[in-house]
């Protein structure tokens, strides 16, 4: 719920203008940097997409904030900070480590040692 | 009246599956043999009755009858007609109907086609391929009946979503079910085989050609719908971590893990309890494929509530499905042994560790793909996306090339070292090359694109390798099948780190004869023009484009479409592949003086990543049929002894 009333409170003001919604900044380096930032935000009205692969209005204002935060010379981690703070961890494709996902983060590595435990169980009756 | 004869088809085809049920369960448990000669007819009426219900439908979505409310809410009569019949699939109940067809047509063909299995287990393991059809015709008579009547009948349908009229969709939802069934098969072959305690290389190589044939389709299936989106989406992006990908993708990685591991079992004699429980595994990843993608809930929680008996009855099955299948794995493994064993260093070995890696990038997958689920069931709203698959998948999947590298080039039963690695010498030295080409311009790209393109060099040799000094005409078909599927692994994965690493991106606005550059390409606004459809119209953008200023220009044409019915705008994107990648062109939003958004990308090698798919995908066919000839012979064969 608190995204849907984070979306209404904002939407009006990130409605007005998009300039850099389709514009790339002028330093390629910032572009490349608002550009990985893009692919891992979430558009909030879309199913699954990335603001940086959606034709929808909200995309392109997120998308244009980016670029300006990112040209005033913010890092994009603080963006990303920032849009959390905005909108919560929903907006984020790249979950932050904490208390809710940590069970996420350890999958990969768990998995692989039982993975490897099980394994070694078809090896060690060898011979 | 066709509609009605549709669900009168439906439901004699539901009462063949509990007859064939208790048919087979009888012939099996019973031991009655008046029961089991009538197994294999049942199943093949089965399968027919079906196969006329899906008939049916797709008669009423060519006739447009409005009447049926499946019809209304999804076809138009102004809809071409490629589209009228692929629209009878691109929606829920059909799509649910088509993969009964599709287990239905399955299960008559092992009835007919499958004579090398001991009869016990033919039997239990048709018994178990009714018991799975039963609960989708359940499900389709009872909480989604493609053949309800909308009266009054309106005048016209609503459409189908303009995104889906594309050859695309006629036929990725089939590919991908065929996908599924084949899996479903090999599941009841699994659960035949439990049942009759008979795990062991006659069973592996009954269920081979259906693992095989799933998993062709399966890959085909995917790499298609990679480039659908690819092309349809217009954002040039070819996998996005969407949970309905993960969903195709999941079953794919648990068949390619049994695909190898029933190769074991079949030429070894080992790794039975690792197979059958990649069996139950793969058939509960395509449950959850063909569920969770159906209820709605991966993409919205709210679809669900939207209807919560349909989707309760979803899980429902989904619970009974997967619950059954692992009870019975845990009541019989224990009277399974795990067969011949080998050691660390052999192909088993690389066998094992390949199953080893792909399970934990499917448990990856799956883990990551249901997590918001959970999340959202304790209050936490998040999201998890392509960063958490990139870093966590992505060297997991890197450590899995090495050993398909490494995999054919051991020997069977035991290896040395220093063998190997006197045969890994050119690969390596291939991986090496790539580096110190790689290296001076693409430092920058990050460790994984680079990784990938070394590593892929590598594998490209090695692949070939297990060909170096065969007389190639007296190779083996499937020898060639795997050569050509590792071959397309090392192509598709230079395709998506080419991608990521090296595509140029242009935004712009362009008026009328202005010019800007992407990559090697000049491109000029030459004109705007309308474009009428069949349903839509178009504004479409001419660009004239050179490669550098001295290339003979050529036009792409890429549009701005409108449907009426329902209301909707997509991009046609317009591409010009060429030997070494696609120049990709989306046209965007006039901005109102004059000019027009476009979006241009250079993508370097990209058309690599779908080729290499094709290529996995054709390794696969080159096995089957392989390993279909070797049966027909080694059936002849028998033949021929009986005679003498």
């Amino acid at each position: 719920m608190t995204i849907v009333f984070a979306l209404l409170i904002a939407a009006p003001a990130l409605a007005q203008k998009a300039p850099l919604a389709d514009t790339q900044l002028s330093d390629p380096a910032q572009e490349a940097q608002a550009k990985a930032l893009m692919e891992t935000i979430r558009c909030v009205e879309c199913q699954g997409q990335a603001i940086a692969d959606s034709n929808a209005d909200i995309a392109g204002n997120m998308r244009s904030l980016i670029r300006e935060r990112i040209k005033a010379g913010e890092s994009p981690e603080q963006v990303r900070a920032w849009l959390i703070q905005r909108y919560g961890d929903y907006i984020s494709y790249d979950p932050p480590l904490g208390g809710a996902t940590w069970p996420l983060w350890a999958a990969p590595f768990v998995l692989l040692v039982i993975g490897i435990a099980i394994a070694r169980s078809s090896f060690r009756r060898k011979r | 009246m066709i509609a009605e004869g549709g669900l009168a088809a439906l439901w004699l085809a539901a009462v063949m599956a509990v007859l064939q049920l208790v048919v087979a369960s009888s012939a099996v448990i019973g031991g009655r043999a008046e029961m089991a000669r009538a197994v294999r007819p049942v199943a093949i009426a089965q399968g027919l009755l079906t196969a006329l219900a899906m008939l049916c439908l797709i008669l009423v979505f060519v006739q447009s009858d409005m009447s049926v409310l499946l019809v209304a809410e999804n076809s138009h009569s102004l809809k071409p007609m490629m589209y009228k019949i692929a629209g009878a699939w691109g929606n829920h109940e059909g799509s649910m109907l088509l993969w009964v067809t599709i287990l239905g047509l399955a299960g008559g063909a092992v009835a007919i086609f499958e004579r090398r299995l001991d009869s016990r287990t033919l039997n239990a393991t048709i018994g178990a391929q009714a018991l799975i059809a039963m609960g989708f015709y359940a499900f389709l008579l009872f909480a989604s009946n493609p053949f309800a009547r909308l009266f009054p009948s309106p005048p016209d349908g609503n459409g189908l979503n303009p995104l889906l009229q594309d050859p695309g969709l006629a036929f990725h939802p089939p590919t991908l079910y065929v996908g599924y069934v084949g899996i479903s098969v090999a599941f009841s072959f699994a659960v035949g085989a439990l049942v009759t305690r008979d795990v062991g290389p006659a069973f592996a190589r009954a269920m081979r050609p259906w693992v095989l044939g799933a998993w062709i389709f399966l890959t085909i299936g995917i790499t298609a719908g990679s480039y659908w989106a690819y092309y349809e989406l217009g954002w040039g992006g070819w996998w996005f971590w969407d949970p309905v990908e993960n969903a195709s993708l999941m079953p794919w990685l648990a068949a390619t893990a049994l695909l190898h591991s029933v190769s074991v079992l079949a030429t070894r004699d080992g790794l039975r309890a690792w197979t059958i429980m990649l069996a139950v595994v793969a058939f509960s990843m395509s449950m959850i494929g063909t569920f969770l993608v159906r209820s709605g809930i991966l993409t919205s929680v709210h679809a669900f509530a939207v209807d919560p008996k349909r989707g309760a009855f979803l899980l429902a099955l989904l619970a009974i499905y997967i619950g059954g299948a692992l009870a019975l794995f845990a009541a019989r493994i224990g009277t399974v042994r795990q067969g011949n064993t080998f050691a660390l260093v052999s192909r088993e070995g690389a066998l094992v560790v390949n199953n080893l890696l792909l399970s934990v990038i499917l448990g990856i997958v799956l883990i990551g793909t249901l997590y918001p689920l959970a999340a959202a069931g304790w209050g936490v709203q998040l999201s998890v996306g392509k960063p958490f698959f990139d870093k966590t998948v992505g060297p997991v999947a890197l450590a899995l090339v090495v050993f398909i590298a490494i995999g054919p080039l051991l020997r069977w039963r035991r290896d040395e070292i220093q063998a190997l690695l006197k045969r890994m010498t050119w690969p390596v030295a291939a991986s090496c090359a790539a580096l110190i080409v790689l290296v001076p311009f693409a430092w920058g790209v990050g460790f994984l694109p680079l990784a990938a393109l070394v590593l892929a060099a590598g594998l490209a040799v090695a692949s070939v390798a297990p060909l170096w000094g065969r007389n190639l005409r007296r190779t083996p078909l499937f020898t060639w099948g795997m050569v050509v599927a590792h071959l397309g692994v090392a192509v598709s994965l230079t395709g998506m780190a080419s991608d990521s690493a090296f595509t140029k991106e242009t935004l712009a606005v362009l008026r009328q004869g202005e010019t800007r550059a992407v990559g090697p390409y000049l491109v000029t606004m030459t004109g705007i023009r309308p474009v009428v459809g069949p349903n839509w119209s178009a504004i479409a953008a001419d660009l004239s484009i050179r490669r550098g200023e001295g290339g003979a220009p050529f036009i792409l044409s890429p549009e701005s479409r409108f449907f009426a019915s329902p209301t909707t705008t997509t991009s046609e994107s317009a591409i010009a592949t060429r030997l070494d990648g696609q120049l990709y062109t989306v046209l965007g939003q006039p901005d109102g003086k004059g000019g027009w958004q476009v979006r241009l990308w250079w993508k370097p090698f990209v058309t690599l990543i779908w080729l290499g798919g094709g290529l996995i995908g054709l390794g696969g066919a080159l096995s089957f049929l392989g390993r279909i000839r070797r049966r027909k012979r080694a059936v002849y064969d028998e033949y021929e002894e009986a005679v003498a």
